[in-house]
């Protein structure tokens, strides 16, 4: 069954990869984001992740059942922290298994492409200085102007 | 006849207008576009918001031109950055 969740609390590697896994599957990946101290050769503390949580919730299953249409099973599991996170933390799970290696790959990527894309998370660097700062993200798709029709006026 | 909306606002917008929602009167017809003008017409801190942001409205992604109603949840989305 395809999972996915926004949550508040530390995410257990183990319990996600509970959510995949079959006896046909050959290959299971498990992606984890993890919490650097150092960005562009700054030291960094810790990183605080703010959700639009009502619609995270929707934008995150839509990629994982995405996801899973491209993996042809639905042995797909994906769950993304908010919070305080100190260095080390895991700030997304993401969990697959398939018969063979290539779909797991290719859909772990493209879950964790898509979050980057379009899943409405902020993060925050904390340094080591005191200072802290919004990281710079992506506009997601279907904002801004609408694109022009052709043919019609 | 008006209208209100709620716009939300997340992250670097939160911290620019000091509040994470506002009820906004808008004008029968208006538009996301009228929205971001009419806030954007307040002055500080709200000009501070981009001419063109990226907007959710009732938690879908939607483009500037898109016709607003009643009670319609308007969130501001800065450029995301999960993972």
């Amino acid at each position: 069954m395809v999972y996915s969740a926004v949550v508040p609390d530390a995410i257990d590697p183990a319990s996600v990869l509970a959510h995949v896994g079959h006896p046909e599957d050959g290959a299971t990946v498990l992606f984890l984001g993890v919490v650097r101290d150092h960005a562009d050769g700054r030291p960094v503390g810790g990183m605080r992740y703010d959700a639009y949580r009502e619609m995270a919730d929707g934008v995150l299953a839509a990629i994982a059942r995405g996801a899973a249409e491209r993996l042809g099973t639905d042995r797909l599991a994906v769950v993304h922290r908010t919070g305080e996170l100190e260095i080390g933390e895991v700030s997304v799970a993401i969990a697959v298994s398939s018969p063979h290696r290539a779909e797991s790959f290719d859909a772990s990527r493209y879950v964790i492409e898509e979050i980057k894309k379009r899943l409405p998370v902020w993060k925050k660097e904390r340094y080591t200085d005191g200072d802290a700062e919004w990281v710079a993200g992506t506009r997601p798709p279907g904002t801004g102007r609408a694109p022009k029709v052709e043919g019609v006026s | 006849m008006t209208f209100s909306v709620h716009a939300l606002f997340f992250a670097a917008y939160r911290d620019l207008v000091g509040a994470p929602s506002l009820a906004v009167e808008l004008d029968e017809g208006a538009t996301v576009a009228d929205l971001v003008r009419e806030l954007r017409g307040r002055g500080a801190p709200f000009d501070g918001l981009p001419v063109e942001p990226a907007v959710a409205v009732n938690r879908t992604y939607a483009f500037l031109d898109e016709p607003l109603g009643s009670d319609d949840e308007v969130a501001f989305i800065p450029p995301v950055a999960g993972g």
